[in-house]
């Protein structure tokens, strides 16, 4: 068996391969048949391995100008009815914010993989850091929804690249997969033959009479069925608020509507949309709240600590925005402190500090391109939960 | 005499008119624009769901709203981005971009030139009407120089793209342009465009008279429709282009006609061919197994 033809069928081995090259082999799994792209450090092999896979099972791929093209031509690919994805690191994410405030929008599905290095600006290509917390979230103008997916291994990638073509589908959203640096090029084994690669979730499409269809529809579930051009309905897409009928509109309430149902459409699925792991939770003095490489040096620094007899466990949320805080309330009750290890200057934590307000919530936090190491994790969350016990005691 | 077979054209036909009255100023241009391509599109038959017409923003941007298709009113100066992802990923579509002289050659003047360079099937209707109307009258990268506008009280002291020579040079392989006083001839131009196989590069001038013509004082809309007669003079085109900035000498008609391999085909030939030879190996890999 050849190589193209062993990527395209992941079940049949144990892989060794990075996460870009899980991100490819992910998408290609989940439909998607369009990426376009623009070279950037460190998330460019997920675009070379989809050029040479997208054409194996009738997919494009396409290099554009540059990142704004890329993610206006993915886009249009989506508009055309294709699942389609495109990926970058730091400035080109910050190049496609205002395209992506028109997917989310439009309500055009798709999905953006954004590799996070160094930043601002250049900052250090080569270098990991997870600084596009906030950015992922609140990156373009004006309120809208956003999914954003932030695995912590190779192997989740792939499955994580799967079920955000899934939610961007069925939800009708742009799903930005949040990893870091070294998540994106560490090579792991992974073993995809447990996947189900071939269940992958499809749009609602647009069925009966034009007449009766409306392109912006509430529906039962919040989520508009699509029109696939070609298929007779002859609708407009538009980045200006519209009605329900898909075109302008500046009327007040019109606007409430349809942008009020926007920005609460994942309020009812927030059973497919929410996702986290926890790890040693049940009797743990300090909760760490982590994602990517943090998180996995955090999985090493709780078993050090437990080998010392500090209670410390871990909520790691997979679905980053909307965050899962219902949950993270849950497990953070009976934890005495949270501490909050993340690659940059401080932006996870100040989200756990908003959810569990009151609690003490101390942090790491790091931007010189080096991840946090599990040693330090140990030693911040021992002394945070003698601080912590002590305080305790003497109440 | 005229004697067509096919039905008359009736640009209602092609319009939503449920969106009437459109937004635009009396004496623009536009109008004269969006009726050449519409029927252009009537007289090539071309089924108005298998037609998608992406635009971007400003008074240009604004037409898709008015066409009976699918229409897509995306960013500024990324409707040539957005119709190329488009037009990959459904080649069954005709897709005709609708851009300004702003979105196209200033905010978006990366994606035009590698658009011409690429040479997918697409075809491009800019609008020129050298101003930013929609903002309330700056200036354009192909304002006339010492033109009055809001951002060149001065006078535009800037020289001005020549577009047609700009995508030409970018390795456009149909370009033309047109006048919107020329409606038959614009609409033919528009036909030609549409028919030709890869990127067509259709410039029109089409007058601003509400915001351009009132601050240089270029009389009625009807006083500059028959300037466009008087002033241009329909050229063959220069051979050589020793440079992108507009002379007096405006020619009009196509202007460059050139076969290359459309992009779109040429991927999806080269896929396939990669395909058939994978499979291929993929069966002697297997017969060897067998031995």
């Amino acid at each position: 068996m050849n190589a193209i033809d062993q990527a395209l069928a992941p079940k049949s081995a144990l892989r060794l391969i990075s996460g870009n090259h899980a991100c490819a082999l992910g998408a290609v799994a989940a439909g998607c048949r369009f990426f376009a792209g623009y070279p950037i450090t460190p998330s460019s092999e997920v675009a070379e391995r989809l050029s040479r896979l997208l054409p194996q099972v009738d997919g494009v791929f396409v290099q554009m100008e540059d990142e704004i093209a890329s993610i206006a031509a993915m886009i249009g690919a989506s508009m055309g009815g294709v699942k389609a994805l495109t990926a970058t690191s730091g400035p080109g994410f910050s190049l496609k914010q205002e395209n992506l405030g028109y997917a989310a929008g439009a309500e055009i599905p798709c999905v953006i993989v954004n590799v996070m290095r160094g930043g601002p600006s250049t900052g250090m290509p080569t270098r990991p850091a997870q600084g596009d917390i906030m950015q992922s979230r609140w990156g373009s103008h004006g309120d809208y929804p956003i999914l954003v997916l932030a695995p912590a291994s190779v192997r989740e990638i792939y499955d994580e690249t799967l079920r955000a073509f899934d939610l961007a589908e069925t939800l009708r959203t742009p799903v930005v997969l949040l990893y870091d640096q070294v998540i994106a090029q560490l090579t792991e084994t992974v073993d995809l033959r447990d996947t189900d690669g071939d269940a992958h979730a499809e749009r609602k499409w647009a069925s009966g009479p034009r007449e009766a269809y409306q392109p912006y529809a509430a529906n039962e579930d919040g989520i508009p069925a699509m029109s696939r051009p070609g298929a007779g309905y002859r609708v407009h897409t538009t980045g200006l608020n519209h009605a329900e009928t898909g075109f302008p509109t500046q009327n007040p309430e019109a606007v409430e509507r349809n942008l009020g149902r926007l920005l609460t459409k994942f309020d009812r699925h927030r059973d497919v949309i929410d996702s986290w792991q926890t790890l040693a939770c049940d009797d743990a003095d300090v909760l760490i709240v982590a994602i990517g490489i943090s998180a996995r040096a955090a999985t090493r620094a709780i078993e050090i600590c437990r080998a010392r007899g500090v209670r410390v466990g871990m909520f790691r949320p997979i679905t980053l925005w909307p965050f899962p805080e219902h949950a993270l309330r849950e497990v953070a009750a009976k934890a005495r402190a949270v501490l909050v290890p993340e690659m940059n200057a401080g932006q996870l934590s100040l989200e756990v500090e908003r959810i569990l307000g009151g609690k003490r919530v101390d942090a790491i936090h790091r931007f010189n391109g080096e991840p946090i190491t599990p040693a330090e994790i140990a030693v911040r969350a021992e002394a945070l939960a003698k601080a912590v016990i002590a305080k305790g005691k003497t109440k | 005499m005229i004697v067509d077979s096919a039905p008359a054209f009736d640009v209602r036909d092609y319009l939503r008119m449920e969106m009437m009255p459109h937004f635009l100023c009396p004496g623009c241009g536009h109008g004269i624009a969006l009726r050449a391509l519409l029927w252009a599109i009537h007289e090539l038959g071309i089924d108005k769901d298998k037609l998608a017409v992406v635009s971007g923003i400003g008074c240009a941007g604004r037409l898709s709203a008015y066409i009976d298709a699918n229409t897509f009113h995306v960013t500024h100066g990324r409707p040539l981005a957005y119709a190329t992802g488009l037009a990959l990923a459904r080649p069954d579509l005709h897709v005709v971009v609708i851009t300004g002289d702003g979105d196209c050659l200033a905010i978006g003047g990366n994606h035009l030139i590698h658009a011409c360079r690429r040479n997918l099937k697409l075809t491009c209707l800019m609008l020129n009407n050298e101003v930013y109307g929609m903002t309330g009258g700056q200036v354009s990268p192909t304002t006339s120089e010492t033109r009055l506008t809001t951002t060149t009280p001065l006078g535009n002291a800037e020289p001005n793209f020549d577009a047609c020579a700009l995508a030409a040079a970018a390795g456009a392989s149909f370009v033309g342009r047109e006048v919107t006083h020329h409606v038959p001839k614009l609409k033919e131009l528009i036909r030609a465009g549409l028919e030709h196989p890869g990127f067509a590069f259709v410039e029109v001038l089409t007058d601003c008279t509400e915001i351009f013509g009132r601050k240089n004082e270029l009389g009625s809309s009807a006083e500059m429709v028959l300037r466009q007669k008087s002033d241009l003079r329909p050229s063959a085109y220069r051979d050589t282009v020793d440079t992108p900035f507009r002379s007096n000498e405006l020619p009009t008609g196509i202007l460059t006609k050139t076969e290359r391999p459309e992009y779109g085909a040429a991927y999806r030939k080269a896929a396939a061919a990669q395909r058939a030879s994978t499979a291929a190996k993929v069966s002697t890999d297997a017969n060897k197994g067998k031995a």
